[in-house]
């Protein structure tokens, strides 16, 4: 609805002579995002990230599991950028095969939040009554926990791995989509297009799908890829203390917690996971930022 | 609302026990121990009564204080869980005055001199605040200050060579009441690097926050008025609009608690700091359940009890939230 405005100026304009053919709000809010300065610079970052991830293997002399051992612990250098670790293993490989894994657990933990949210979510805000009492009081619950804490207690009962963090990381941020999610059901279900679906007699199934649920999801994409940004950094928590990726596999986090011991001798074998640890999550939350002003300002408060 | 959410935590806890692989008998003898031996163990721990009653049973025991004994070194989790559970408290509460005293400030400092340089400075400083893996930070700080600068020591809470018997447990406080000043001198350096760690991801988001709630504040119709009639500015940002700006800066607080407490299991572990983070750590590596169980569900009920006081100053400092009423 936000979107109404600029759309009606657009149309004015393509009735006067010699402008544009007329605009979809759609791609009015992605021009405006694209002249978003801060949204640009995240997005790049991402893209960035997810290029040297998909071609890594092409980029690398070495594997992230080369194992050298007359080249350990050696400082940057032109034939290892960013250093050897304590097996001499190259930590540029390390770190780029890294970014793989990081996006991968990132994508499918809030994909599964998004969707087991806006699941649960949709269904309390739209029966109302028992559901949603029983559904927020879950939420409730999970919420209860600082999150990593549960994620933490998630994995202590799945045993650590990679992929069990991932399905933590996915569980602890369900309430977040999920309370969103609800409270833009509750909002859309008021709105009189809807009440005039169900005068015509329009089947629940049909108004969920067709108006309820295209008219609430800006908000979940824009917390999507804030979300994003919190997954990876909990994934790397978890790896970092053990519950997460186990060895040989390069995660960030996992690689960060084994630099401990070569703070004095070796920082580089530190240095570089944290960076791109942290570049990766600036990336996702300055392009969150960005389609927030873009897509819903109301939200910015 | 209360009631739920904590039988709801007590299931989650409870669960950790009895989801992983493996009976705890075993987990506790070892793996040689003689198929006997576990079986008169599992009586005695009441394994083999059907789970509702075994829920029912560690209820009425948490209810009774009882949280279970520390296979580690077995002794009961609650009397254990004290001295680190204060060692915790001290840290947050120092990081938490870092982040507030300089993310309040860089907030208004951002709105009061907005578009400018300045502004723009502290927004880059808190957006890398917010993107800072709490480690990473830790691990930095240990590099620069720590080892190369050698400026600040890196480990523990104070040296092991000081005289030194706490009474309360928070260190610094009871290097003041003792008037032990190389204590507190001691004290205060051990804290700086882990308290900085902690708060630097809530100063950030505390910085954006104050900037927003400021900005909007500044140009209500009683600022401009109080700027007529030639208030100093000093007063019109601290007295004046500080104080409506403060209400947005409370509830980010609250939810910032869950991030703090959480952030200390990583800052504590890297710090080598003996509070809750470090104990849940240490008990994890050990397989020692009874603890893993316990420090959550502890950590997890100051959580929601942090939030409920968050709630209630809420409606006193902003008279116009009334609870019970829709």
């Amino acid at each position: 609805m936000s979107t109404n405005t600029p759309t009606i100026q657009k149309e004015e304009q393509g009735t006067g002579p010699g402008t544009e053919p007329v605009d979809s709000p759609l791609r009015d809010n992605l021009r405006a995002l694209l002249r978003h300065r801060s949204a640009m610079i995240g997005g790049g970052i991402i893209l960035f990230f997810i290029l040297i991830a998909l071609i890594a293997p092409l980029l690398l002399p070495y594997g992230y599991n080369q194992i050298d051992p007359d080249a350990r612990l050696q400082a940057p250098s032109g034939e290892h950028w960013f250093g050897t670790d304590d097996f001499g293993r190259d930590i540029f490989a390390r770190v780029i095969y890294g970014a793989r894994i990081s996006l991968w657990v990132g994508f499918f933990a809030i994909s599964g939040s998004i969707v087991v949210g806006s699941a649960l979510g949709l269904i309390a805000g739209f029966y109302g009554g028992w559901r949603d009492t029983l559904i927020s009081r879950l939420f409730d619950i999970l919420l209860a926990f600082p999150a990593i804490l549960l994620a933490i207690a998630i994995v202590a009962m799945l045993g650590p791995s990679l992929e069990n963090a991932m399905y933590a990381i996915a569980i602890i941020n369900v309430p977040t989509f999920g309370r969103l999610m609800r409270s833009r059901v509750l909002a859309v279900k008021q709105e009189d297009y809807v009440l005039a679906a169900r005068a015509i007699g329009m089947k629940d199934r049909r108004i969920l799908f067709s108006h309820i649920l295209p008219n609430s999801w800006t908000p979940i994409m824009v917390q999507g890829t804030l979300g994003f940004a919190t997954a990876v950094l909990e994934a790397a928590a978890l790896g970092f203390i053990g519950m997460g990726a186990q060895p040989p596999e390069p995660e960030w986090g996992k690689m960060l917690s084994d630099s401990r011991a070569f703070i004095q001798s070796a920082p580089w074998t530190m240095v570089f996971p944290g960076l791109a640890i942290m570049l990766t999550v600036l990336g996702f939350n300055l392009l969150g930022d960005g389609l927030r002003d873009v897509f819903d300002p109301r939200m910015k408060q | 609302m209360l009631i739920p959410v904590l039988i709801g935590m007590s299931i989650i806890t409870f669960s950790i026990v009895h989801a992983i692989p493996g009976s705890p008998a075993k987990a506790i003898l070892g793996e040689r121990a003689t198929p006997e031996a576990m079986e008169r163990l599992e009586e005695n721990m009441g394994l083999n009564d059907p789970l509702y009653i075994q829920y029912f049973r560690y209820v009425g025991n948490l209810l009774q204080g009882d949280l279970g004994t520390s296979v580690q070194t077995g002794r009961p989790v609650a009397e254990e869980i004290l001295p680190y559970l204060t060692a915790t408290f001290e840290l947050a509460l120092c990081a938490m005055l870092i982040a507030i005293f300089f993310g309040v400030n860089l907030g208004i400092l951002s709105a009061w001199r907005q578009n400018t340089s300045v502004d723009y400075l502290s927004m880059v400083i808190a957006l890398i605040g917010v993107s800072m893996p709490v480690f990473w930070l830790g691990l930095m700080e240990q590099w620069i200050f720590a080892q190369e600068l050698d400026w600040l020591p890196s480990n523990g809470r104070m040296d092991p060579r000081m005289f030194f018997e706490p009474i309360t447990n928070f260190y610094l406080l009871d290097a003041l009441i003792q008037g032990n000043l190389y204590a507190l001198q001691d004290a205060f350096r051990h804290m700086l690097l882990p308290a900085i760690a902690l708060g630097t991801i809530p100063m950030a988001i505390i910085a954006r926050m104050t900037r927003s709630s400021m900005l909007e504040v500044l140009r209500s119709d009683y600022i401009r008025t109080a700027r007529a009639k030639g208030v100093r500015e000093g007063l019109i940002i601290y007295k004046h609009a500080l104080k409506n700006a403060f209400i947005p800066i409370i509830t980010v607080f609250g939810l910032q608690m869950g991030l703090l407490l959480g952030g200390a299991i990583l800052t504590e572990t890297i710090f080598s700091w003996p509070g809750v983070g470090r104990y849940l750590y240490d008990a994890i590596h050990a397989r020692d359940y009874a603890v893993v169980q316990s420090g959550i569900l502890i950590v997890a009920t100051i959580f929601v009890i942090i939030n409920l006081i968050v709630d209630l100053l809420y409606a006193w400092i902003d008279p116009r939230i009334q609870y019970g009423k829709e």
